[in-house]
């Protein structure tokens, strides 16, 4: 879904955590080896219960969808852009959260500490972070959800003025 | 006047005494040298080259065309600097059949080979003095396998191999009689063989074993090199002492008109050994192999050998004969012409394969060497290169159809083309140049790009460094019609024969950490909860971990004076190029070095009591510094209880 990359002077080839609907891969371990001497908690994919909501929000929507076919109308459609959009929303509002929560919540005997400084990672864009450059942004699953998005509210907009001219008329 | 005159020509004379001056060897070096050798910061060199180290026992790696030192790899000798011989898991690699040998002397290396080119596996290396093949892995340049060669001196001759690694050859430099028998050193004659060793290598393990050795009349076996192509199946030793000395060979091993090329029908061999032709004999010797997944060396000994005796099995092998005491014994890419280089002739005999093969099917010889049938010089010649130099060593090819020979005495390398047996040009050396090689120079495909000089003497090449200075290896330039000096550059030990590969071959597979969930070392920590300190009897085990920037545990007591405390040194990281080390104030051992996800142990027994120090060795972040611990020992007997402990003030009892 979404990929977060640190690049620094000793990580030539930089290091990169991939955020999957269901798990966290990618260098992990070695984030969270660097993360201890800034006070971060550790990443771990059991402290994740989206892990386990959001393929069954997704698994549900889609079966919705498939619904809401034979049901055949559109209220039906535009109940099912909006619980795509509060979904969306919902996801985006607690990564923010989470990350947030790495970001602030540190460890007081954490051998490095900056006073003022924290280490919340942008939810999308370029932030720089004492000698760490980050850079957050979709991965291919995000490009494709936030594509959905806006090919769902467009053509539910489109609908909508559709519908509304031919009231009009 | 007269007196004027005569001072005049006096200052005349000195002058043009002055303008006589010896011409200076310096400065060689012309051209854009320094673009051709220039590789970046943080630009990759383009190939590896694999140098022994003589004396030094071991083997470094440098990169070309910048002779960097990138590596040097512990094989033959030990290493505090990274705990190789110190450390319990290395120390069977360096077990010999007179236990424990910490040095000997590497000479020759060899790539393992595929159809005849470099295929990158593994690199063979010998040991002279306590006769011995290693095997290096070429995914983590590390010594996996160390073999001991029965009824061998010296062994010199090898580790050269076959075109498709089959086998790896050890060839005995002195005669000696075989099973360590008894003898008087004058009955040389009566009782001196000299083996050829055949160490088979498995296709996709690269484990070792002596497959037979063959017996051959004494005489020192020197340089030799495997068939190819066509002469596939066959192997060439140059020999010298043919003349049978044992004493004085300065003088007496130098008598003959011409020495011999042992041509070896291994093939052949392999029929005899097939047929039962063979006669085991107890031979007693170690072969040492190291795990990556135990991390650690284990030492075997194995008993006999299989001995195939050419005296009674006909057809195997074949002597030539060939000027001056031969040193090198070289075969050109095609497979066809063998090299050979009597170091006190002064030309360079060449023979062909093919006239070789036809000599024996038409019984051209010329008598026998205790039996081995001996072809006749002119039968087998291709062709002799005339007034190449002085005192020819080693040849290699550029695979254009050129040879490249060292000449220790004149100093210098001769290019030479292989067809006409012509001199094509010639670079002078700084100084006394040995071995000499091509990148792939000995295979079927030569990447004929460079010629590097391994020189014995540097004397005014580099600054001064006290009486004992630098040995240096040279870089020429031979992808132009004359060869051009474009590099210096000093090597560790003693440089003898290397070995040059492209980079890409290997970079790409090299290995950048253990993988801690293949660790199954048996005293190994995974996670620093299981960190623990056993005691049983007067031995201590200690289970440590170590991850940026800690040791757990790093407070331990209830250790007393003389017990056996093993420290089973862990390293948690999964991360490249994250070593962490290990030393204890007063072990008279070394350090640890160890790499992420691998377990070293350190045996360590504290003569004293007191508080004893340790950290870790290798700067591993910016807490490096803070990654320490206290052992404390307690005097003999002493009932100080047993207690580890990371990170808490009162520490833990310790499970009994």
């Amino acid at each position: 879904m979404w990929r977060i990359d640190l690049a620094a002077p000793q990580y030539p080839g930089g290091l990169t955590m991939t955020i999957w609907i269901n798990d966290v891969k990618g260098d992990v371990d070695v984030i969270n080896g660097l993360n201890h001497y800034i006070g971060m908690q550790t990443i771990h994919k059991e402290d994740f219960k989206e892990f386990i909501y959001l393929p069954i929000a997704m698994m549900s929507f889609m079966g919705l969808g498939v619904l809401l076919i034979f049901w055949n109308r559109k209220t039906g459609y535009y109940i099912w852009t909006a619980i795509f959009a509060v979904i969306g929303l919902l996801s985006f509002y607690d990564f923010y959260k989470w990350e947030y929560d790495y970001g602030h919540n540190l460890d007081p005997n954490a051998p490095i500490q900056v006073p003022g400084m924290a280490y919340q990672p942008p939810l999308i864009g370029y932030k720089k972070m004492l000698n760490f450059e980050v850079l957050s942004q979709p991965h291919i699953a995000g490009w494709f959800f936030i594509a959905t998005g806006v090919i769902l509210v467009t053509i539910s907009f489109y609908e909508w003025k559709k519908s509304k001219i031919s009231l009009g008329k | 006047m007269k007196k004027l005159i005569i001072i005049l020509s006096a200052i005349g004379a000195a002058y043009s005494l002055q303008g006589c001056k010896m011409k200076s060897t310096g400065a060689v070096v012309e051209g854009d040298a320094a673009s051709k050798v220039y590789v970046a910061p943080g630009k990759y060199d383009e190939f590896y080259n694999f140098v022994s180290g003589g004396f030094s026992g071991q083997v470094s790696v440098y990169g070309l065309p910048s002779g960097r030192l990138l590596k040097v790899i512990p094989v033959f000798s030990v290493n505090p600097e990274n705990g190789y011989g110190f450390s319990e898991e290395s120390k069977p690699m360096l077990t010999t059949t007179s236990g424990f040998v910490p040095w000997d002397d590497e000479h020759h290396l060899a790539l393992s080979q595929t159809n005849g080119e470099q295929d990158g596996r593994w690199l063979f290396a010998n040991a002279n003095n306590t006769p011995r093949v290693a095997r290096i892995d070429l995914t983590t340049f590390k010594t996996v396998e160390i073999l001991e060669i029965p009824n061998s001196g010296g062994n010199h001759s090898s580790p050269f191999i076959t075109e498709n690694t089959e086998y790896v050859i050890a060839g005995t430099r002195f005669a000696v009689p075989l099973g360590d028998k008894d003898v008087a050193i004058n009955s040389y004659k009566e009782n001196f063989k000299s083996t050829a060793s055949f160490i088979n290598v498995d296709k996709t393990t690269g484990k070792m074993n002596i497959a037979f050795q063959i017996a051959l009349p004494g005489m020192d076996l020197d340089l030799s090199r495997a068939g190819k192509g066509p002469s596939h199946g066959w192997f060439f030793f140059s020999t010298y002492n043919t003349e049978q000395a044992n004493t004085l060979l300065e003088v007496n091993a130098s008598q003959k008109d011409k020495d011999f090329i042992v041509a070896v029908n291994w093939k052949k061999a392999e029929e005899y050994v097939k047929a039962g032709k063979g006669i085991k004999m107890k031979a007693r010797h170690t072969h040492n192999t190291w795990n990556d997944e135990t991390h650690s060396a284990s030492s075997t000994m194995n008993e006999e050998v299989l001995v195939l005796d050419p005296n009674e099995l006909k057809d195997m092998v074949y002597m030539i004969p060939c000027p001056k005491s031969p040193h090198g014994c070289d075969v050109d890419p095609s497979g066809e012409y063998i090299v050979g280089s009597g170091k006190l002739a002064a030309l360079i005999p060449v023979f062909s394969f093919q006239k070789f093969t036809k000599a024996i099917a038409d019984k051209n010889f010329e008598g026998d060497y205790h039996g081995i049938p001996v072809v006749k010089y002119e039968a087998a010649l291709h062709g002799e290169v005339q007034k190449p130099g002085l005192g020819p060593l080693h040849t290699e090819f550029d695979g254009k159809g050129n040879a490249y020979t060292s000449f220790f005495l004149s100093s210098e390398i001769v290019k030479w083309s292989i067809k006409d047996v012509k001199v094509l040009d010639r670079v002078p050396t700084y100084y006394s140049i040995g071995h000499l090689c091509v990148p792939g120079g000995d295979t079927k495909k030569p990447w004929g790009k460079y010629v590097i000089a391994y020189n014995k003497i540097t004397k005014d090449r580099y600054l001064p460094t006290g009486p004992e200075l630098a040995q240096s290896a040279q870089l020429y330039d031979i992808s132009g019609d004359k060869m051009q000096l474009i590099l210096d550059y000093p090597t560790i030990g003693e440089p003898h024969y290397a070995q040059a590969i492209p980079a890409s071959v290997i970079k790409d597979r090299s290995a950048k950490i253990y993988d801690i969930n293949k660790n199954h070392h048996q005293y190994v920590t995974l996670g620093e909860k299981n960190a623990k300190v056993i005691r049983s009897g007067n031995r201590v085990d200690i289970y440590m971990t170590a991850i940026r920037s800690h040791l757990t545990p790093d407070n331990i007591e209830g250790v007393n004076v003389g017990d056996e405390v093993y420290f089973h040194v862990t390293n948690l990281e999964q991360d490249w190029d994250v070593p962490h080390g290990f030393a204890i104030k007063h072990a008279n051992n070394a350090e640890l070095l160890v790499m992420p996800g691998e377990t070293v142990t350190l045996k360590f027994v504290p003569d004293r009591t007191g508080i004893y120090p340790f950290y870790c060795t290798d700067f591993c972040s910016a807490l490096h510094q803070e990654m320490q611990g206290y052992l404390r020992v307690s005097a003999k007997g002493s009932n100080t209880p047993l207690k580890f402990s990371t990170g808490e003030t009162t520490p833990a009892v310790a499970t009994k």
